[in-house]
């Protein structure tokens, strides 16, 4: 016993030790002259990079989301890249491509000190492979329509055609590849930075398993093999991950960085926090009540800038009354954006009366309503519902989000009091919510989207019939024809917008979606980034960013 | 004692074996899956996806292929993070959670258990009810208001310590243990206080006081051993609590432990990874359990008479 007693006490002796030992040290540590990590990282040319989230993956044929776009774009380049500020595209692993005149035939000619990070070069036969592998059922890959212009790729892809033989893509010689469209379509330059049409290397994959096998670790640290500016060299998950400059990458007297740190910031307070404390040179937001604040005492470090996303709600237009498309426009013209984005959401955002974002690569939507209560009561009038008597009451559907909330509830009161009519708010869980939209069980129902590449199709084909995306039973054949078959085969950029602008027309003169506002993005951005333009895609090729430690004057 | 330790450990098996079956089907009757999406896919890539995780097979199929796995010991892929394994991933988080666990532990314990032994000196004096009613704050406070609250004065208005990582700058472990021991900390005040209080009106304290031995041993030697024996046995609960609780400390304090894989999981639908770590926390919250009882046992003299009376 008296061991016992003797060995406890020791315990907390050592534990008490322990802890004032932490504690000394801290302080020791605090008081020193400390470069902070983003000083430090200016003086070694290592950018601190808020990504939001924690990426799920590294494969590009497998990731979906925004965070591991950031970090794939710097591991892997594809065929065409884009300009930094224009985004129009610029030569990536293609030096040069010809285009045939009927548009259906895309000639690349590879450059060929083009190299993995291995040292293999980077062939045409390398873009085969990937895309074959990207097509391939039993990959499961969620952006495989990428490639769908090609020919017999979606037959291939839906299991129709088991040859790839078949499939639009030829390599003609080791630096050289064609490929086929199924019809004309403009923004398949675009496309080709899209990371699903970035290329993988076969010999990585297959050391590891099957091509679509899902499951493997060649993406991994250690494992990765890609083509970009940047190789992998640190993945701790939630924690960091860590890219640096690949001697092997044909540009690399360009890339001025010798790293890049990717943290998953999910939680904005942090992020703020760490930013603020000199640990981070961007974030991937900016926490909404402090906008104010840095606008006010360091607008140099603020950077809200137009972004390729669209928040609306979506009517469902198979159920009364939402079938009738005067209650639709009776609900769309009696909100007030202007009041909505000043009052709720402070003016970061832009209201919005059309689905496509103003200036998507040169292309402005229609405008084709006003805010105007007394022509939308009377709307209703006509609809069978004067001043909102009878009016069924329904459900405003959206997924558990305070900001959300917010303009649900501001919406309600502007509904109520123009309109006379009860909406019910009902927020669900996200898995919930995306489900119940799926199955078109909502009456009203909110949504965003972030185009994926920059041109309107890339909204638009959402709401062609029985679109996957669709969930709105919005149906026209006018619309289907332009965006499935006119649009993709007009050439000339400012026609092609024309007919684009018509069929917005046509969407928003049914109402079948709600226009709120457009997004913008949020960072904070030291102000030692150099060569970091804004643009609408928050696409930023890491290749062309430097730091330049600006001087103190204190 | 033996038998008491087997039956004890017998008894935890059901236990564990309800909890996998549970959360089994209830991660799956859950609305939405792993791979819904706000981008809609082709029915093609559904399939493929399905078939991948072997989720094209029959719910009692898929449950009995996960035991026999599980009884291997592979808790299979995660389908949040194609490429990892859940069994890596959890090995991955809980040793820095569990390093988390044990300082926010020796928190709880140094200032609890001074605060407690204080307090219960002279009780329903000022020296006990000013530690007291701090530790009451202590227990109401959330982490979520303490751990930015430090952040906010240590770290931002005073500079001392970073306000985030974990094992990246020197100091910055000691924000998070601190915001996650204080809640354990006013617990651990309040039981060593009540402890205390019992023990030091008992008969043999008196005797040692008649002794002439000084106040100073009497309560270090003689009171704190069966004073403390309360918080002995709430030590193993409130490391399992800690390991398991820990995830709003590691958001916070952007750490990368298991706690923050758990919450995540749950909100992807990530079925492997929300059962491999509910299966892997039931485990530790039994076998802690289980071993408080086991160490209450042993230092309790009464307890372990009677262990040996019935040899």
């Amino acid at each position: 016993m008296t061991d016992l007693k003797s060995g406890l006490l020791a315990h907390f002796r050592a534990g008490i030790l322990a802890v004032s030992a932490v504690i000394l040290l801290s302080a020791c540590g605090g008081g020193e002259p400390q470069l902070t990590r983003v000083e430090q990282g200016n003086i070694d040319g290592v950018l601190h990079y808020g990504n939001g989230a924690e990426p799920k993956g590294l494969d590009p044929h497998i990731v979906t989301g925004v965070p591991e776009n950031h970090i794939v774009s710097a591991l892997f380049e594809g065929l065409v890249g884009k300009h930094p500020e224009t985004l129009e595209p610029i030569p990536g692993v293609a030096e040069s491509w010809e285009i045939s005149p009927d548009a259906r035939r895309y000639t690349f000619y590879l450059r060929e000190d083009a190299r993995w990070h291995n040292g293999d070069p980077v062939t045409a036969e390398d873009f085969r492979w990937s895309w074959m592998r990207l097509l391939t059922p039993a990959l499961g890959a969620q952006y495989n329509y990428h490639l769908f212009p090609i020919v017999n790729a979606e037959a291939y892809a839906n299991g129709e055609i088991t040859d790839f033989a078949e499939v639009g893509v030829t390599v003609l010689d080791p630096f050289t590849l064609q490929v086929d469209l199924r019809e004309p379509a403009a923004y398949f330059l675009q496309i080709l930075d899209h990371y699903s049409a970035y290329p993988v290397h076969r010999a990585t994959i297959e050391a590891f398993g099957d091509l679509s096998d899902r499951l493997t670790p060649w993406a991994r640290e250690g494992n990765l093999v890609g083509n970009g500016p940047f190789r992998l060299t640190e993945w701790q998950i939630n924690s960091h991950v860590r890219v640096e400059k690949a001697e092997t990458y044909w540009d690399a007297d360009t890339v001025q960085l010798n790293a890049v740190v990717f943290y998953p910031t999910e939680n904005l307070v942090t992020e703020d926090r760490m930013f603020r404390d000199g640990q981070l040179h961007f974030t991937a937001e900016i926490v909404l009540d402090k906008i104010p604040v840095y606008q006010a005492e360091q607008p140099e470090i603020v950077r809200i800038v137009p972004w390729l996303g669209s928040y609306y709600y979506m009517f469902n237009t198979t159920r009364p009354p939402f079938d009738d498309v005067r209650v639709r426009k009776a609900l769309a013209m009696t909100l007030d954006r202007d009041l909505l984005v000043e009052s709720v959401m402070q003016g970061i955002v832009d209201p919005s009366y059309a689905l496509v974002p103003p200036d998507t690569l040169g292309y402005f939507p229609p405008k084709t309503f006003e805010y105007d209560p007394d022509a939308a009561r009377a709307l209703l009038a006509e609809a069978g519902y004067p001043d909102g008597e009878g009016f069924p009451e329904f459900e405003l559907l959206y997924n558990t989000q305070e900001s959300h909330r917010r303009i649900a509830v501001a919406i309600q009161q502007m509904w109520m009091r123009e309109l006379n009519i009860p909406a019910q708010l009902t927020n669900q869980e996200w898995q919930v919510y995306l489900e119940n939209q799926d199955n078109l069980n909502y009456d009203v129902s909110r949504r965003g989207w972030i185009g994926d590449y920059v041109d309107p199709t890339t909204f638009l084909e959402m709401y062609v019939t029985d679109g996957g995306n669709n969930k709105t039973g919005f149906s026209d054949p006018r619309y289907d024809e332009i965006i499935l078959r006119e649009a993709p085969a007009t050439l000339d950029r400012d026609k092609r917008y024309e007919l684009y602008k018509e069929a917005e027309t046509i969407l928003i003169e049914a109402m079948a979606i709600l226009p709120i506002y457009t997004y913008k993005t949020k960072h904070l951005v030291d102000p030692s980034v150099k060569g970091m333009p804004p643009n609408i895609m928050d696409h930023y090729n890491f290749k062309f960013i430097s730091l330049e430690p600006v001087s103190d004057q204190g | 004692m033996w038998r008491f330790l087997g039956v004890r450990s017998l008894q935890a098996i059901p236990v564990i074996f309800v909890v996998i079956t549970v959360t089994f089907f209830l991660v799956r009757a859950a609305p939405g899956g792993p791979f819904s999406n706000e981008k809609a896919v082709s029915p093609q890539v559904q399939a493929a996806l399905e078939a991948q995780y072997r989720l094209d097979q029959s719910m009692l199929q898929q449950y009995f292929s996960y035991m026999a796995d599980l009884l291997r010991g592979d808790l299979g892929p995660s389908f949040n993070f194609p490429g990892r394994t859940v069994n890596e991933m959890i090995f991955q988080g809980l040793p820095i959670t569990a390093e988390l666990g044990f300082y926010a532990l020796l928190v709880a314990l140094i200032i609890g258990v001074l605060a407690g032994v204080i307090a219960s000196l002279k009780p329903n004096t000022a020296q006990d009810y000013v530690p007291m009613s701090l530790a009451m704050v202590g227990i109401c406070m959330p982490s979520f208001l303490l751990g930015p609250m430090l952040v906010l004065i240590f770290g931002i208005w005073l500079d001392l310590l970073p306000v985030s990582g974990w094992g990246a700058a020197p100091g910055d472990k000691v924000l998070p243990s601190i915001t996650l021991g204080a809640m354990y900390a006013a617990y651990i005040a309040r039981l060593s206080r009540s402890g205390m209080l019992e023990v030091m009106s008992q008969d043999y304290l008196r005797t040692a006081r008649a002794k002439g031995l000084p106040e100073r041993v009497v309560v270090i030697k003689h009171a704190l051993r069966a004073g403390l024996l309360p918080v002995i046995s709430y030590l193993g609960p409130a490391f399992a609590g800690l390991l398991s609780g820990s995830f709003v400390v590691e958001t916070v304090f952007q750490i990368p432990g298991l706690g923050r894989f758990y919450v995540q999981a749950a909100f992807n639908r990530d079925y492997t990874m929300i059962l491999g770590t509910t299966t892997f926390l039931a485990t530790l919250i039994v076998a802690f359990n289980l071993l408080s009882d086991f160490i209450a046992a042993w230092l309790n003299p009464r307890l372990r008479y009677q262990f040996q009376k019935k040899k």
